[in-house]
């Protein structure tokens, strides 16, 4: 490996080349060093991981650590920002799965699998199947230009994630707005904290009403419910889980919804597939989730031990951002990585991560991708962007990607 | 081919359901769970496939 001097390392994030498509430089980095140094905004530095194998093989060792409280955790923080996260422990995740190692992170995890199994998750395709039905109507009534976010993307997970962990679905605008200052990168330390406290609040709340009556019959009513047979959760630690699923089940499938649905618009050929043969959509929703692969911090580690990967030694107490981005877009494993090929079978992506902290909730996620873009194209076959593609406010500052809003017309 | 799927190492994704539904399912505690130990030739590309996608290395071909 070339030495560098630290001032001459790239930054990270660093910017898309285009809204589509990842930062050009992956390419050249995979190329020449899969896994090279980065400088944080906070100006620490970090190693990042760029090939897809080095990326399984990194995610999938049990000397990394999740433990976003570790003085080196590589955070797309300022050192501002870094101070309140890490400070707060509303706002750090340490007490939900995502901030946990084993074994404690296996136990939580445990608890939590039953419910989101295939065969559980493909039982809610009825309702979920009336959601998206419902939510396309309020589209169509709605006036032109209509903002797709407001009607499909967010209002279907949000409502799927709040029938499931029973969260009342009435107080959205509140946990929309507070996941929006947590995951944009522009918010200061302040605000973060702000909005944490209110999210916390708002779950603490729910929760204990729900420890103290009747056990209600969703997701968290059974947590807490199978966590006084076998006690293995605190009290604050089903609040941080109740607050990581309800992040984690609105705000990236509604992601996913506004991406996919645009580069289907803009992609008529592909589109045109799908609408023909609905039994083609799976595999398409994989090469959509390896395309664009919306969550980049989520896996970032910590070493625990003195690391060899890719011809470099990562020591003990490094920080590595491990960037399913530039893994999924690996031409060595994904030829021509640039086209959207639903017959690729890119199953193999990492767009949900690997190893033991992959989403529990991916089967949700690939089936309410399904209904809606489905739903959506059969449908409102004259659905159009009201704006140029190019145009629309892309999440740029954001941790995970996405459209702030998508207008259309019908 | 014969396989070994180890509960203790499995983390409930469920990819290997989707990759090869006719060899794997998930009991009620959401743990991988055979349906069969040894796939027959029709599904054979399926299961390496469940195995290259298995995120925690929970399940492997210990016999060709
Ligand atoms: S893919 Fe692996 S981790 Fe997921 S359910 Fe199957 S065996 Fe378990």
């Amino acid at each position: 490996m070339t030495e560098m001097l630290e001032t001459d390392l790239p930054s990270f994030p660093m910017a898309r080349e285009c809204p589509m498509h990842p930062p050009a430089e992956y390419r050249e980095i995979r190329k020449q060093e899969p896994v090279s140094r980065v400088r944080m905004p906070d100006g620490q530095i970090a190693w990042l991981v760029t090939g897809h194998e080095l990326s399984r093989q990194l995610l999938a060792d049990p000397r990394v650590s999740s433990d976003r409280l570790h003085p080196n955790f590589p955070l797309a923080l300022t050192t501002e920002q870094r101070k309140a996260f890490q400070d707060n422990n509303r706002l750090n995740f340490r007490r939900s799965m995502i901030g946990l190692d084993a074994p404690q992170h296996g136990v939580h995890r445990k608890m939590l699998i039953s419910e989101f199994s295939v065969r559980r998750i493909a039982s809610m395709r009825p309702r979920i199947q009336e959601i998206v039905d419902q939510s396309i109507d309020d589209l169509l009534a709605a006036e032109q230009p209509a903002d797709l976010v407001e009607h499909i993307s967010l209002a279907v997970p949000s409502l799927v994630i709040c029938e499931l962990l029973g969260v009342p679905y009435e107080q959205r605008h509140g946990f929309h707005e507070w996941t929006r200052k947590l995951i944009s990168r522009t918010t200061s330390g302040v605000e973060r904290r702000e909005a944490a406290e209110a999210l916390n609040d708002f779950l603490d709340d729910l929760v204990t009403r729900k420890e103290q009556g009747e056990p209600t019959d969703d997701v968290i009513g059974r947590l807490i419910a199978r966590n006084r047979e076998t006690p293995v959760m605190t009290h604050e630690e089903i609040v941080g889980t109740a607050i990581l699923l309800l992040i984690a089940g609105h705000e990236t499938t509604a992601n996913m919804i506004s991406l996919g649905t645009v580069a289907l618009l803009e992609n008529p050929e592909q589109k045109a597939q799908i609408v023909a043969d609905s039994s083609l959509l799976p595999s398409a929703i994989e090469e959509m989730l390896r395309y664009f692969t919306i969550v980049e911090s989520a896996t970032a580690r910590v070493a625990t031990a003195d690391i060899e990967l890719g011809g470099v030694t990562i020591r003990k107490d490094e920080g590595v951002i491990v960037s399913g981005l530039a893994a999924d877009w690996d031409e060595t494993v994904f030829e021509h990585p640039d086209q959207l090929d639903f017959t690729r079978g890119a199953r193999h992506h990492v767009a949900f991560g690997y190893g033991v902290h992959q989403c529990l909730g991916q089967n949700l996620a690939r089936l309410e991708l399904e209904i809606v873009f489905e739903t959506l194209f059969r449908r409102v076959p004259t659905l159009a962007l009201a704006v140029p593609a190019a145009d629309l406010p892309y999440k740029d500052d954001a941790g995970i990607y996405g459209i702030y809003r998508v207008p259309v017309h019908f | 081919m014969h396989i070994t799927a180890d509960r203790e190492r499995c983390v409930g994704a469920g990819q290997c359901v989707l990759a090869a539904p006719a060899v794997f399912d998930q009991d009620d505690d959401g743990l991988v769970a055979p349906l069969t130990l040894d796939p027959g030739s029709g599904e054979q590309e399926a299961v390496r496939q469940a195995v290259n996608v298995c995120p925690s290395a929970a399940i492997w071909i210990d016999k060709e």
